[in-house]
């Protein structure tokens, strides 16, 4: 899950080891890696000569970065005032039931995390979740459980 | 400068051009409400607080806006105030409510501005947010930090990567749950914070606050008496305690900066450990006596042993009256040269050295110029933990672009910034400067014009560099040949260019040999003499210049002015009224020598402790075991006490008056802050009863005045210096007149050399004096630590919990092949001792070298070191032997 040092080099020599490009750097690996680990931040620091903690700044202050392990499919339950009254919070709880975890959490095998949002502008196909990059929308909690199991098998 | 004329609340008023609305305002009286301006800090314009209002209704932050022209600026309008007030409610809702309690309260930014807007606290109530009060983070023995009064003005972000460049502390999280924190949201005693305090004395509220901080009745200007940037400070007293310390901002060396250990390590000068009389050892036992009881006894003993039978050991600690004061007696009273203090195993291979190449054994320009150099080579030295306030220093001129070489076997926190970073195997130096010469020469950077019109010895020189081609060099010292080149070039373009070096060059049987080498440096690419160049050799003990300035030396009476010259000793003869002793005295390595052979039998050691900080401590314990008289004169009881048959009580820093000279040569003085604790005299008068008892002539002195006085009439370079000065003045000898300013960069005209001009030195590499070998495999060196210094810094209980690191790095290949685990517990042996230690897996230190710090007493590093010595410093090589490890079971 942690990726490794040199593969980080990479993506740093990419953008020419500047710390100008500093929040590039970190989305970069974010995406590739879905988190930023202690050893991660610790790299960029030496490398890009920034301090260790303007770092842990940046990446506490993005919401796109994450300082825990992600899992590879990013569920996504609408709370906003739409979803809520067509019973998202429902939802919510079903796919806590369902991955055991809550809301800002990741499942032990990596597969899944969790997070609630207040509103994904796409109002009128609520309650909506969203896994990965694919919109479920106007779902009914018995829905739930088998579109995740359906993520859950894929390999 | 240019004046500009504005109005601010129909008020004319001047302010120079660049200041900004807010400056020019406060200059002038005028309060505007800010949170987030400092005047060390540039501005931020991050609380909005400062707005005002200019021409046309336009409102602007004050802190950021130069002023120009005549313009008009309102800072209460119906405007601002729509736009102040609710920014400061939600501020003064979320602040914690009670201002009772708190130590800031009366100097609160925050409180000011209720006031100024007259704010009815408990209206603004119900825009409290409903969040969790977080706890206060008390982990650091020196200060709190309480979120809860924070005002997320980040003075203390920016003063933390500004000012002192560490960067320990950013803004976490965002909106509602943002808060200053660490990496990783650890307690600020895990973190890198270096417990300076910067940020403290900026906090505008109490959020981050000094523990047990009262506020000082008395503010007495002095000196620092750690380490030798002679940071000047402020001693802020109460009752005859020292309650808090307050960096000088106009003192050249610091700016007003202080470490942790000025900051908040003076706790030593009331620790109930002091000692409150002096001691005689009756029946084995150290027993309280009166003054007059001790000096007799030891002025009774004394008599019996003048001339070479004695031998005084003085302290880099003491103010230069004290040390001057102290060789004297010795001279006159005891009739010997048997005079050294501690400045032997650090400093001395850089005095013969400069003394002989160029001139003067010291410093060639001021610490403050190290801003402004283009190049600083960073060599055997830690200077981030030995010398911190140079750090930031150093760490700001990175900042600003400077280069920064570091040649180091060790990784510390200079290698992060550098530019280049080379890691030769230990005592390699003299191969890896030589090779850079002979690059610089076989390139062409040298600078000729200044060879050939200020310098000697060049061709003899360069033919020494024949025998290092870079392959040769590489071989020797493990560099690769292109970085030493890189470095090199460096060095030799980018001017002006700065050596930096402190023990890890000195501390060597070839030491001389290395400081020789950083001068045949600097004088081939003409590095010396001007402004923002030359050589920086550092000093960490807060007077060891003065000490050997006032002729603390086998060799030199004050003004290092050699005992073995005629004419010299005759000028003494004729000031001090006796006939003087034409013999060298010993080095301090070679007393405790004598003392074992029986030629040495009567020891006075002030202020010193050389069971911990000289190689080989198994030896100098016995010498102290079998000397005839021991008299030990400190402010404690400390290891050597333990071995006296007198103790003579010192009072300390605090408690006297008296001069410090810096490693920039600036003379500067303390002045007494508190009463004398318990029956403490300072050292100078201890030693002046002593001396008319002994029938010595010349020791009438009533102040430390009378005896700068003398001073300035017999060592040249002191010669314009006396306390009316001193109190109105910068000075930095040379300062030969009382109409002399004072030498900031030495060898501008030319070199103090009998002709005048500066001696290369040809130069061979030669191995250790001990080398590894397969029952010795490790190289142990030894390094400083931020929060120690000696024995004062083990009587602070704060720095003594910061600063507990007491374990033997171990670089994690040798960890391996040792099976030995982080934390383990080992044996580290040498050929002399051995001691026990925790280990620390590290890649800091390079395979095959293992590090240890040298300050602490539980175990003495020094049991393991070798006393061998540098041939013509006499400093021993206590900077790397051999060890081997075994892990314990």
């Amino acid at each position: 899950m942690v990726l490794e040092l040199t593969k980080i080099d990479e993506i740093i020599n990419k953008y020419g080891a500047d710390k100008a490009f500093l929040i590039q750097v970190l989305l970069h690996v974010q995406r590739e890696n879905r988190w930023l680990s202690k050893d991660a931040l610790i790299h960029f620091s030496e490398r890009l000569s920034v301090p260790l903690t303007q770092i842990y700044h940046i990446a506490t202050f993005y919401k796109a970065f994450s300082l825990i392990p992600r899992g590879r499919h990013q569920v996504t339950v609408c709370l906003g005032t739409a979803c809520h009254v067509r019973g998202s919070p429902h939802i919510l709880e079903r796919a806590q039931q369902f991955l055991g975890i809550s809301p800002g959490g990741t499942t032990p095998d990596l597969k899944f995390s969790l997070k609630s949002v207040n509103c994904l502008g796409c109002c009128a196909l609520g309650p909506v979740m969203v896994v990965g990059r694919k919109y479920h929308g106007k779902l009914s909690v018995s829905k739930v459980g088998e579109i995740l199991q359906s993520y859950g098998q894929e390999e | 400068m240019d004046k500009v004329t504005l109005t601010i609340d129909s008020l004319n008023v001047v302010a120079e051009r660049g200041m900004t609305i807010l400056e020019a305002a406060l200059g002038n009286g005028i309060y505007i409400p800010h949170l987030c301006y400092h005047p060390d800090l540039r501005p931020a314009g991050a609380c909005r607080l400062c707005i005002v209002e200019i021409e046309d209704g336009q409102l602007v932050t004050a802190s950021r806006v130069p002023v120009k022209g005549r313009i008009v600026v309102r800072t209460r309008s119906p405007e601002v105030d729509k736009m102040l007030r609710p920014i400061v409610e939600v501020l003064i809702a979320n602040h914690h409510s009670d201002c009772r309690g708190c130590h800031s309260s009366g100097q609160c930014e925050l409180q000011k501005i209720i006031a100024h807007l007259r704010i009815d606290r408990r209206r603004v109530r119900l825009l409290k947010l409903p969040k969790p009060e977080p706890p206060r983070d008390t982990s650091n023995p020196f200060f709190d930090f309480d979120p809860n009064k924070c005002v997320l003005c980040g003075i203390c972000v920016r003063t933390c990567k500004n000012i002192t460049g560490i960067s320990a502390i950013d803004f976490i999280n965002r909106g509602y749950a943002t808060k200053i924190g660490t990496f990783g949201d650890k307690p600020f005693a895990h973190s890198r914070c270096e417990s300076c305090g910067e940020c403290v004395i900026r906090c505008p509220v109490g959020a981050l606050i000094a523990k047990k901080a009262q506020r000082p009745k008395h503010k007495v200007k002095s000196v620092c008496p750690y380490c030798g940037v002679g940071c000047g400070f402020y001693l802020g007293t109460r009752d005859n305690v020292i309650i808090n310390t307050q960096g000088n901002t106009d003192n050249p060396a610091n700016k007003g900066n202080l470490c942790v250990k000025g900051r908040f390590g003076l706790t030593f000068v009331t620790s109930p450990e002091r000692l409150t009389s002096p001691l005689i050892k009756k029946n084995g036992e150290l027993t309280k006596v009166s003054w007059d009881e001790a000096l007799e006894l030891v002025a009774i003993k004394l008599t019996k042993y003048r001339g070479e039978q004695f031998a005084l050991i003085t302290s880099t600690k003491c103010t230069n009256e004290e040390n001057y004061i102290a060789q004297k007696f010795a001279r006159v009273v005891m009739n010997t040269n048997n005079i050294d203090s501690g400045a032997r195993l650090c400093h001395t291979p850089n005095l013969r050295v400069l003394h002989e190449t160029i001139g003067i054994g010291a410093m060639t320009n001021s610490i403050e110029e190290i801003d402004k150099t283009a190049c600083i080579l960073a060599i055997g030295t830690n200077i981030t933990q030995a010398q911190p306030v140079i750090g930031f220093r150093i760490r700001k001129a990175v900042r600003n672009g400077s280069k920064l070489i570091v040649i180091n076997p060790k990784e510390n926190d200079l290698c992060r910034l550098a530019n280049i970073w080379l890691r030769p195997y230990p005592v390699t130096d003299v191969a890896l400067l030589m090779g850079i010469c002979r690059l610089i020469v076989e390139e062409g950077l040298l600078d000729t014009t200044f060879i050939k019109k200020r310098c000697e010895n060049f061709d003899e020189f360069k033919k020494s560099l024949d025998d290092f081609p870079l392959g040769r060099v590489e071989r020797i010292t493990g560099v690769p040949q292109e970085m030493i080149a890189a470095a090199a070039r460096i060095y030799a373009t980018i001017r002006p260019a700065a050596i930096l070096w402190s023990t890890g060059i000195t501390q060597h049987s070839q030491g001389t040999d290395n400081v020789f080498a950083l001068v045949n440096l600097a004088l081939l690419t003409g590095n010396i003499g001007k402004p923002s160049s030359g050589l920086y050799p550092l000093l960490g003990q807060n007077n060891a210049q003065g000490a050997c300035d006032m002729g603390c030396l086998p060799g030199f009476y004050p003004g290092y002015q050699m005992v073995t010259d005629a004419e010299v000793r005759k000028k003494f003869e004729v000031a001090w009224g006796i006939s003087l002793n034409s013999e060298p005295g010993l080095a301090l390595t070679e007393i405790f020598q004598a003392v074992l052979e029986g030629k040495v039998k009567v020891l006075y050691i002030i202020g010193s402790e050389p069971i911990l900080s000289m190689a080989d401590s198994q030896k100098v314990k016995g010498a102290l075991e079998k000397v005839a008289i021991l008299i030990a004169q400190d402010i404690f009881s400390n290891e050597t006490a333990k071995f006296a048959h007198v103790v003579l009580l010192a009072a300390s820093f605090a408690e006297k008056r008296g001069t410090f000279t810096n490693m920039e040569r600036r003379v500067q003085k303390l002045n007494k802050a508190i009463e004398p604790i318990g029956d403490s005299l300072p050292d100078w008068k201890i030693i002046c009863e002593l001396a008319k008892r002994l029938d010595g002539k010349g020791f009438d002195f009533s102040s430390p005045e009378e005896i700068m006085s003398e001073i300035a009439s017999v060592a040249p370079m002191y010669g314009g210096i006396s306390y009316n000065r001193l109190d109105k003045e910068r000075l930095q000898w040379s300062c030969l007149t009382p109409e002399d300013l004072g030498t900031s960069i030495l060898y501008g005209e030319q070199f103090h050399t009998p002709n005048g001009k500066a001696k290369f030195t040809p130069l061979e590499y030669k191995r250790p004096a001990e080398t590894p070998d397969v029952d010795y495999p490790l190289i142990l060196t030894t390094e400083s630590n931020l929060y120690q210094q000696g024995t004062l810094s083990h009587k602070v209980a704060g720095l003594n919990i910061l600063g507990s690191k007491n374990f033997v790095e171990i670089n994690s290949k040798d960890a391996a092949d040792l099976g030995v685990n982080d934390g383990n517990i080992v044996q580290v042996i040498s050929r002399r001792g051995e001691i026990i230690a925790g280990a620390k897996v590290t890649d800091a230190s390079p395979p095959g070298v293992v590090t240890m710090s040298f300050h602490f007493i539980e175990n003495q590093i020094n049991m393991l070191t070798n006393p061998a010595l540098d041939p013509v410093a006499k400093t021993p090589a206590a900077k790397m032997c051999p060890v081997r490890i075994v892990p314990q079971t």
